[in-house]
C-alpha cells in the first residue's frame, strides 16, 4: 500500500517496487533536526568539524553545514574523508577506486569532529573512519551522525546523531539518493531479491 | 589487471583509474603521517638486476608508505654472482611468500618471463632497452598536474630513443591517453621500426621546440654508446641539447621533463634543468605517489 503511495506523490522517480522510507521532505526535516542537535550538544558549534565520508555522507556534511550557517551564523568547516584504504574487506574484492579527501585548512587537531556517513549498518565502515581521522590529526572528541540507522551492528560504535531508526532485515539493502549526486532525495529499501 | 609489464597493456580507463589514485593518494605525502595501513601483511620484492638509484628507492617508499613489507634484492653480492639463474631466483622467491616481485634486468622481457614462474604480481622497473611502465604513468601524473591534461598535448622527445625504455613506454601510454608524441634524435639513435610506432618523428629538434608542451630529455646513455651513433659529445649536444637559447624559443607554458639521472650539459643545460619550467624534481616526488597507486590497485584487492 505504501508503494503505491509513493508511486502517486513521486510518479516519475521512485518505482513502486521500491518502498522508499524516507521522501525529500523528510529527510530536510531530519537533516534540520539534527543540525539543531549538533548546535545544542556542541553548545553552539563553536570548535566543530563536519567531515563527510564519500560519497553521500559528503554531500549530507555539506548540507548540515549549510543548515548551521542558516541557524545560528556560525560557519562550520566542512570536509570529506575517504576511508577506502582503511577498509577491513579490501581483500575480499577487486581494488576499489578512491573517494576524494578533503580537510579544511584548519585541519582537526583539537576540533570536535562530527562524522557524517548516510547509513550506518555493521559500523565498520566507522571503525575505518576513525583509523583514518587518527592519520591525520587528533580530534578532541569524536561523534557520529547518520541520516539512516538501520541497525545489524558488529562493532561497538553508536551514533550521535540519527536522522532515522529503521528496523530492517539483514539480507534488505538501503538506499540513499540525494539530487546533488542522484537527482532526487529518498531512501529506498531493496528487498533482497531487488538489489 | 595482474602485472604491470608494459604500458601497452593499459587500457585508456585502468590507466586514468591509476592516475586518478595517484591524485588521491598524493595527499597522504604532505601529511604528518605518510602511511597507509593497506596493504599490511604483503610482502614486496624488489629484484634488482641492474644498478638505480630513483626507482628502487621510489618503489622501497611507496610500498613502505601503504605498510607491505619490502625485501631488497640487488644482484651484486647475491647468489646471482655465483651464476643462479633468473628461474631459480625466482622460485626462491615464491617460496618465500612474494606477493608483488618489482623487477628491473637488463634483458628485455625479462619481467614477462618472470611472470610465468610466479604466482605474485609482476611489476617491470626497466627491462633492457624495452619498457619501462611506471616512469611513463609517472610521466603522464606530472605532464597532466603541470599542464592540467593529456588529450590533445603536443609532447617532444628528445635524444637516444634506440637505448631508451622511457621513450618506448611514453609514446605507448601517452597514444593511450591521447597525447601527440612526437621522438626528436638523430637517425642513428632511432630503433628499427620506429615508423610503425604510434608517433611522429623528426631530426630537426628546432622546428619541433616552438610546437611542443612538453619537451622531455633523455639521458644519453654513454655506457651504452659503444658503436659511432654520433661524432662527438659536442655535436650532439649542439644539435640535440636543450640550452637557454632553445628553451627560450618554447611557448611560455611548455614544461621541461627529464626521467633522470642527468648529464648537465650535454642534453639539458644546468640552467634549463633548474628553471622553474622544469619537472624534474616533481618527477620524483610524483614517482613514488603514482608506484603507490599501480601497488594498491594490484595488491590492494583481492589476489
Amino acid at each position: 500500500m505504501s508503494a503505491a503511495q509513493n508511486s502517486s506523490r513521486n510518479p516519475h522517480e521512485v518505482p513502486p517496487s521500491q518502498r522508499a522510507v524516507l521522501e525529500g521532505p523528510d529527510i530536510q526535516r531530519a537533516l534540520t533536526r539534527i543540525a539543531h542537535e549538533i548546535l545544542e550538544r556542541t553548545k553552539g558549534a563553536t570548535d566543530v568539524v563536519l567531515l563527510g565520508i564519500p560519497t553521500r555522507g559528503a554531500t549530507l556534511a555539506v548540507r548540515l553545514a549549510e543548515r548551521i550557517a542558516e541557524f545560528e551564523g556560525v560557519k562550520v568547516p566542512v570536509g570529506a574523508l575517504d576511508i577506502t584504504m582503511y577498509r577491513d574487506d579490501l581483500r575480499l574484492r577487486p581494488a576499489r577506486p578512491l573517494g576524494h579527501t578533503e580537510l579544511p585548512p584548519g585541519g582537526v587537531d583539537g576540533r570536535v569532529v562530527v562524522l557524517v556517513d548516510d547509513v550506518l549498518f555493521s559500523g565498520r565502515t566507522v571503525r575505518a573512519a576513525l583509523d583514518a581521522l587518527n592519520d591525520v590529526g587528533r580530534p578532541r572528541a569524536v561523534q557520529l551522525a547518520t541520516l539512516v540507522d538501520r541497525g545489524h551492528r558488529e562493532l561497538p560504535i553508536r551514533a550521535d546523531y540519527v536522522g532515522k531508526n529503521l528496523p530492517t532485515a539483514k539480507s534488505e539493502t538501503v538506499k540513499v539518493y540525494l539530487a546533488e549526486t542522484d537527482g532526487r532525495d529518498a531512501v529506498v529499501l531493496l528487498k533482497e531479491e531487488q538489489r | 589487471m595482474k602485472h604491470l609489464i608494459s604500458a601497452a597493456d593499459l587500457s585508456r580507463d585502468e590507466a586514468l583509474l591509476i592516475l586518478d589514485t595517484a591524485e588521491e593518494l598524493s595527499q597522504v605525502s604532505d601529511r604528518s603521517i605518510k602511511k597507509l595501513p593497506t596493504l599490511r601483511g604483503r610482502t614486496v620484492v624488489n629484484l634488482f638486476f641492474e644498478d638505480s638509484t630513483r626507482t628502487r628507492i621510489s618503489f622501497e617508499a611507496a610500498a613502505k608508505r601503504l605498510s607491505a613489507d619490502v625485501i631488497n634484492f640487488s644482484a651484486k653480492g647475491s647468489s646471482v654472482s655465483k651464476g643462479e639463474s633468473l628461474k631459480d631466483t625466482a622460485l626462491t622467491l615464491e617460496a618465500m611468500g612474494a606477493d608483488a616481485v618489482v623487477i628491473r634486468h637488463s634483458a628485455s622481457g625479462a619481467p614477462h618471463r618472470l611472470a610465468t614462474w610466479v604466482r605474485g604480481s609482476v611489476l617491470n622497473a626497466g627491462d633492457g632497452t624495452h619498457e619501462h611502465p611506471t616512469q611513463a604513468l609517472l610521466d603522464a601524473f606530472s605532464m597532466r598536474r603541470r599542464l592540467g591534461r593529456l588529450e590533445g598535448l603536443k609532447v617532444a622527445i628528445v635524444g637516444d630513443v634506440l637505448h631508451s625504455r622511457v621513450a618506448r613506454s611514453n609514446v605507448l601510454l601517452l597514444h593511450t591517453l591521447g597525447a601527440e608524441v612526437t621522438l626528436v634524435a638523430p637517425p642513428t639513435l632511432l630503433p628499427v621500426a620506429v615508423e610503425t610506432w604510434p608517433c611522429q618523428v623528426s631530426y630537426d629538434l628546432d622546428a619541433v621546440l616552438p610546437k611542443s608542451d612538453v619537451v622531455m630529455m633523455l639521458r644519453v646513455q654513454l655506457e651504452r654508446m659503444s658503436a659511432a651513433f654520433f661524432p662527438s659529445a659536442r655535436e650532439y649536444s649542439r644539435r640535440y641539447g636543450l640550452d637557454p637559447d632553445r628553451f627560450a624559443r618554447l611557448h611560455d607554458d611548455a614544461i621541461v621533463m627529464h626521467p633522470g639521472p642527468m648529464n648537465r650539459g650535454m642534453e639539458i643545460s644546468a640552467a634549463v634543468a633548474d628553471s622553474p619550467r622544469s619537472t624534474i624534481v616533481e618527477q620524483v616526488a610524483n614517482g613514488v605517489t603514482v608506484r603507490m597507486a599501480v601497488l594498491y590497485l594490484l595488491l590492494g584487492g583481492a589476489i
